[in-house]
C-alpha cells in the first residue's frame, strides 16, 4: 500500500464520520456525540492530507493554523447565543473564501501550460471561485445586518435589479472566457472580484425578518463551492462533504421559505413589493383592545390546566428567555402543564429559538414544533404570546388580501384565552397589523418583555 | 470527457441524494445545531488549502493565497465544531421528576 492509498483510506474514514456525525444529530440525545465524531474526522483529514508527496511549507501551514485555531475557538465560545446566526454566517463566509482562494491558487498552479486544462477542471475553478466569492461577501453583509453593522431593512436603489443582472451577466461572460481556456490570472481575479461585489449587492436588499433563508442559502453555498473544490483537487472528500452541506442547506432554505408561506425567489427578490406593502398596512387598524395587568395574567395562568408560550424573537432581544423558564417552573409546581410553541421561523436561523430556549435550560420535550401543537390549542386556557407577532397572525388564514396570506401560523387564536405581551401596538416585522390583538379573547400586557415577565414570576409567586 | 472526471460526478450526485436523505431526518429542534455543524464540515476546505499551501516552486503572492485559504479555513472548522459543541450541550431532556406524566404524543 502506498502512502496516497493510506491518505484516500484516511479520506474515506472522514467522509463516514460526517454522514454519521449528521446521522447522529436526528436525535438530541446523541447530538454532541456526533459533532464529536465529525471533529474526529476533519482531524483525521487534516492529518493525513500533509503526508502527501511532494507536500512543502508544512511549517508555514502549521503556523497559520496555530494562529488561527485560538481565534476560531475564542470567537466560538465568547459568541452570546442571541449572536449565533451572525456567528454562522461569519464561519460560512471564511469557508467561501478559502474556497476562492484555493481555485486561484489552483488556477495559478495548472494555468501555466497552455491546452492542458480539462473543461472540468477549468469549469471547477470558476464555480468555485464564483460561489465561494459570493458566499463571503453576501455572509460578510448577513453578518453585518444581523450585528446592526448595516441597516437590517432591505436597501434599495433604483435600477438595482438591473444592476445585479448586469454583474451576473458579466461574471458568466469571465466564467465563459476562463472556461474556453483563456488562462489569464487576470480573468479568474476579476471574476472572483466581481462575485465578491455580486454577493454584497445580493444580500443587502434582503430584510433581517428574511435572514433565516439567507443563511441557509449561503451554507448551501459554501458547501457546493467546496465541493467545486474537490473537483478542482480530484479529491473525493472534498466533493463529498461539500456536497452534504450543499444538500442540508438547500433543505433549510426550502423549509424555510414554505414556513414563511412564500417562495424563495420572492423572498431573495421580493424587497420591492414588500416595502410598499409595509407603508400601506400601517395605516390600517381598529378594534378595540383589551389591556390587563400583570396580577390578572398571573391569577389566569396560576388557575390554568394547560398553558402554551408562544417565544418570538422579541423575547431573545429582551434576554427574557430565562426569566419565562422560571414563570413556567412556578406554573408546573402549581400543577399547570406548560409547553411551548416554536414556529419554524423564530429567530434569525433556522431552529433558534429551540438554542435560545435550551440556553435557559428549558427541557427540549417541552417544546413543540408548530403541526405538532396547533391542534392542541383549542385545549388550552392560556396562550402566552412572548414577542411573536407576524408568526400568530389569524390574517395569514383567513384575508387573502393580507401580504402574509398562506404563511403557516401558530393558531394561538383558538386557546380560550390568549395573553399577548408585547412593548406597543407597534405592528411586527412584516409591518402588518395583527387582527389577534382586538380579539374578544385577547388580552395585552404592554412593557419590556423581560420585565413583564418578572413581574408575572412575582405574582405567580405570591399566590 | 474523461472516466475520473465521471466518477467525480457520480460521487457528486449520490452525496447529494444521500445528504437529503440523511438531512431530512433531523427534527427542527436541531436545525441551527445542523447548520452550524454542517458548517463546521464544510470547513473541509482547510484540507484543499493545506494542499494548495503546500505545492512545490510558487511566487510568494500565490503562498500567501494558499497561507490566507488555511487560515480562514482553520477558523471555519474550529469555530464551526466548537460552537456546535456549546450549543448541543445545552440541550437537555426534561428531570426525571416530570416524566411521570402522560405524554400527549
Amino acid at each position: 500500500m502506498s502512502t496516497q492509498d493510506g491518505i484516500t483510506l484516511a479520506y474515506i474514514v472522514t467522509i463516514v464520520s460526517f454522514i454519521l456525525a449528521l446521522r447522529f444529530l436526528s436525535n438530541p440525545a446523541h447530538a454532541r456525540k456526533g459533532n464529536w465524531i465529525g471533529a474526529f474526522g476533519m482531524a483525521v483529514a487534516i492529518v493525513a492530507t500533509f503526508f502527501r508527496e511532494g507536500m512543502q511549507n508544512e511549517w508555514s501551514i502549521l503556523l497559520v493554523m496555530a494562529i488561527a485555531s485560538p481565534i476560531g475557538a475564542y470567537a466560538a465560545r465568547a459568541v452570546k447565543m442571541t449572536a449565533m446566526p451572525q456567528m454562522v454566517a461569519l464561519f460560512n463566509g471564511v469557508g467561501g473564501g478559502a474556497a476562492a482562494l484555493i481555485a486561484l491558487s489552483e488556477f495559478h498552479h495548472v494555468a501555466p501550460e497552455p491546452g492542458r486544462l480539462d473543461a472540468n477542471v477549468s469549469v471547477s475553478i470558476a464555480l468555485s471561485a464564483l460561489i465561494g466569492s459570493i458566499s463571503f461577501a453576501g455572509s460578510l453583509v448577513a453578518f453585518g445586518k444581523l450585528q446592526e453593522l448595516v441597516s437590517g431593512r432591505p436597501i434599495v436603489y433604483p435600477g438595482q435589479k438591473f444592476g445585479n443582472l448586469a454583474i451576473l451577466a458579466a461574471l458568466l461572460g469571465l466564467g465563459i472566457a476562463v472556461i474556453a481556456g483563456a488562462q489569464e490570472q487576470g480573468l479568474l481575479i476579476g471574476l472572483i472580484c466581481g462575485s465578491l461585489a455580486f454577493g454584497v449587492l445580493f444580500v443587502l436588499p434582503i430584510g433581517g425578518a428574511d435572514m433565516p433563508v439567507v443563511i441557509s442559502l449561503l451554507n448551501a453555498f459554501t458547501g457546493i463551492a467546496a465541493s467545486a473544490t474537490g473537483f478542482v483537487l480530484h479529491e473525493n472528500v472534498l466533493i463529498v462533504s461539500g456536497m452534504l452541506v450543499g444538500a442540508a442547506g438547500t433543505l433549510l432554505t426550502l423549509l424555510m421559505a414554505k414556513a414563511m408561506g412564500r417562495s424563495v425567489a420572492n423572498v431573495l427578490f421580493g424587497a420591492f413589493g414588500q416595502l410598499q406593502v409595509s407603508e400601506a398596512a400601517i395605516a390600517a387598524g381598529e378594534g378595540t383592545v383589551r389591556s390587563a395587568t400583570a396580577e390578572d395574567v398571573a391569577v389566569m395562568l396560576a388557575y390554568a390546566d394547560r398553558v402554551i408560550v408562544v417565544p418570538g424573537y422579541g423575547l431573545a432581544v429582551a434576554q427574557a428567555q430565562h426569566s419565562v423558564r422560571e414563570l413556567a417552573d412556578e406554573l408546573e409546581k402549581k400543577g399547570v402543564d406548560v409547553k411551548y410553541a416554536i414556529h419554524p421561523v423564530a429567530g434569525r436561523m433556522p431552529g433558534h429559538m429551540n438554542v435560545l430556549l435550551a440556553e435557559a435550560n428549558v427541557p427540549y420535550d417541552q417544546l413543540s414544533e408548530m403541526d405538532e401543537i396547533n391542534p392542541e390549542f383549542e385545549r388550552t386556557d392560556v396562550a402566552l404570546v412572548i414577542g411573536a407577532n407576524d408568526v400568530t397572525n389569524p390574517a395569514a388564514r383567513s384575508d387573502r388580501s393580507s401580504p402574509i396570506y398562506g404563511m403557516p401560523i401558530l393558531d394561538v387564536d383558538k386557546a380560550k384565552n390568549v395573553v399577548v405581551l408585547k412593548r406597543s401596538m407597534r405592528p411586527g416585522f412584516a409591518g402588518i397589523d395583527n387582527p389577534l390583538y382586538t380579539e374578544p379573547q385577547t388580552q395585552m400586557l404592554f412593557g419590556d418583555a423581560r420585565e413583564s415577565v418578572v413581574k408575572l414570576v412575582q405574582a405567580v409567586k405570591t399566590l | 470527457m474523461n472516466t475520473s472526471f465521471l466518477i467525480e460526478l457520480t460521487v457528486l450526485i449520490l452525496a447529494a441524494f444521500l445528504g437529503f436523505e440523511v438531512i431530512s431526518k433531523v427534527p427542527t429542534l436541531l436545525h441551527t445545531p445542523l447548520m452550524s455543524g454542517s458548517n463546521a464540515i464544510h470547513g473541509i476546505v482547510l484540507v484543499g488549502g493545506i494542499i494548495v499551501a503546500g505545492l512545490p516552486d510558487q511566487d510568494v503572492w500565490i503562498r500567501v493565497v494558499g497561507l490566507a485559504a488555511v487560515a480562514l479555513g482553520t477558523g471555519n472548522v474550529v469555530g464551526g465544531f466548537v460552537v456546535t459543541d456549546r450549543m448541543l450541550e445545552m440541550f437537555k431532556r426534561r428531570k426525571p421528576r416530570q416524566e411521570t406524566e402522560a405524554k400527549p404524543e
